[in-house]
């Protein structure tokens, strides 16, 4: 899987970073999403998905 | 469109401490969206199923400017529309204006910011559970320890000094308040904002190293919106927190096997916290929204200019969504409710009362192991007239 934010449409509501924080941060800056692993192993596919499903602003999605 | 009950109105009123009335589940047992008789006699609509209150939420076409709402209750606070809002106070504007704002702050309050601050949220919790051995019970536990803590927290934040609590306390308070009658509303609020320009004001002649101090130095905001944001921030910061410490401890004092769950497995705090949030859901009016244009929401037609008002509270036991929805149940896995809202206006505060309250409840619960009710249940004051729900006073002793 390969995983696609948009820093545009984030609000840094944080539920990426809370949820995964090996896959995802956040910036100091704004508080936007920094995906640290695009390219997640297997191992944590259904902790990326439900980050996905949580986030409140749809910044982020997958590429099967 | 079922119709289950004709001139459905909205109500705060429940039969029991922990539930959401129960008029509100009974709608959902019906239908997640129904026609609603709003305070100001506009026909909108209900949210009460999950799924539609997210979709609603999350959807571009709805609006929270104030003069677009529609009062669900006699509400002060929502009939804001009366007042103009402040500059700055976000919550009630819509993108672009709205974006402006939150990314100003949200590198502010990053999960990994909040994760810096614990430290201090501990020391705080522990000097608070010290006052409350030196002063022994009984002890009121909204004064002694639920509002103290976030108030203490969000002071520091922002920069706003503690000493001056007993203002901004009373009024946010009368804010909050449901019997407030829209002068006195209207009063709190300039009080209250007045405060915080003289605050900054100060700030731009001292440089101070915090939120607003910060805000200050970074010269996008001009000296009224930066007392909008406080405002916000301030109020947003210890009432929530604080209501959610009172309650979430009420609840798990009446369920002592929950209770010893949290106090004796340090593995179980974090999903208990989502439990408490999910369960007691403390924001017991709304989210409500208005659409700017209409809207096909599932084969449901909202229309352009009618309100929604969304019951987090019922959406949040949504059977279809969490199972056993009606049972309070730290030790499972929880995640997704809404009780931190969802879309582009969730909880900008959320990792910080996420923190809060992953360190208080435990450290509360372990300092005082035979942490009990001083008077009966049934005799706990409910805040039904406020904004925000919760207990009023929660008389304690171990
Ligand atoms: C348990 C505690 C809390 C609960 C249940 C809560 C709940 C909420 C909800 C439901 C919203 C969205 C309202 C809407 O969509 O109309 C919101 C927004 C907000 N909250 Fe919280 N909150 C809590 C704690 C905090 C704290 C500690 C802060 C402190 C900074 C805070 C600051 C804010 C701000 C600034 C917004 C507006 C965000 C925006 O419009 O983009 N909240 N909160
Ligand atoms: S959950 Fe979504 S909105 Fe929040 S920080 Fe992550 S990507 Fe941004």
């Amino acid at each position: 899987m390969k995983i696609k934010a948009d820093t545009g449409v984030c609000v840094g509501a944080g539920m990426c970073a809370l949820t995964v924080p090996e896959v995802f941060d956040q910036s100091d800056d704004d508080g936007t999403v920094v995906v640290l692993d695009p390219d997640p192993p297997a191992s944590r596919e259904a902790a990326v998905r439900r980050a996905v499903q949580l986030c409140p602003s749809g910044a982020l999605s997958i590429e099967e | 469109m079922t119709e289950a009950i004709p001139g459905l109105t909205y109500t705060t009123a429940r039969e029991r401490p922990f539930d959401p009335p129960d008029e509100l589940t009974r709608v959902r047992e019906e239908t997640p969206l129904h026609r609603m008789i709003y305070a100001d006699d506009h026909e909108g609509w209900l949210v009460t199923g999950y799924a539609l209150a997210r979709a609603v939420l999350a959807h571009p076409s709805f609006s929270t400017r104030p003069e677009l709402l529609h009062p669900p209750i006699q509400n002060r606070l929502i009939k804001m529309k009366e007042f103009t809002t402040p500059p700055g106070f976000f919550i009630r504007m819509d993108p672009p204006d709205h974006t402006r704002f939150r990314k100003l702050l949200t590198g502010q309050f990053t999960v990994r910011r909040m994760k810096q601050l614990e430290p201090r949220i501990e020391q705080i919790t522990n000097d608070r559970l010290d006052a409350m051995e030196r002063q022994g019970g009984p002890v009121d536990l909204v004064q002694a320890f639920a509002m103290p803590i976030p108030s203490l927290v969000i002071c520091e934040l922002l920069g706003v000094p503690y000493d001056d609590r007993e203002r901004f306390q009373r009024d946010s308070a009368v804010m909050l308040s449901l019997r407030s009658t829209p002068e006195q509303a209207k009063a709190a609020m300039d009080d209250l904002l007045g405060y915080l320009r003289d605050l900054v004001r100060r700030k731009r002649a001292e440089p101070s190293d915090d939120l607003l101090g910060g805000l200050v130095a970074g010269g996008e905001l001009n000296d009224e919106e930066l007392a909008g944001v406080g405002l916000l921030l301030l109020v947003a910061g210890h009432e929530t927190t604080a209501n959610m410490l009172g309650l979430g401890t009420f609840a798990l004092l009446t369920n002592p096997k929950q209770l010893a769950a949290v106090r004796d497995d340090p593995a179980v705090v974090e999903g208990a916290v989502e439990e408490l949030l999910r369960y007691l859901t403390i924001i017991h009016i709304g989210p409500v929204r208005t659409a700017v244009e209409d809207v096909d929401l599932g084969g449901h037609l909202i229309k352009a200019g009618e309100a929604v008002t969304i019951a987090a509270a019922v959406a949040n036991r949504d059977p279809e969504r969490f199972g056993e929805a009606e049972t309070l149940d730290v030790s499972r896995p929880v995640h997704g409710h809404l009780t931190f809202g969802h879309g582009v206006h969730q909880c900008l505060g959320q990792q910080l009362a996420r923190a809060e309250m992953r360190i208080a409840y435990p450290a509360l619960l372990r300092r005082f192991p035979g942490l009990r009710l001083a008077v009966p249940a049934e005799d706990v004051p409910m805040r039904s007239d406020m904004a925000i729900y919760g207990v009023h006073r929660l008389p304690v002793t171990w």
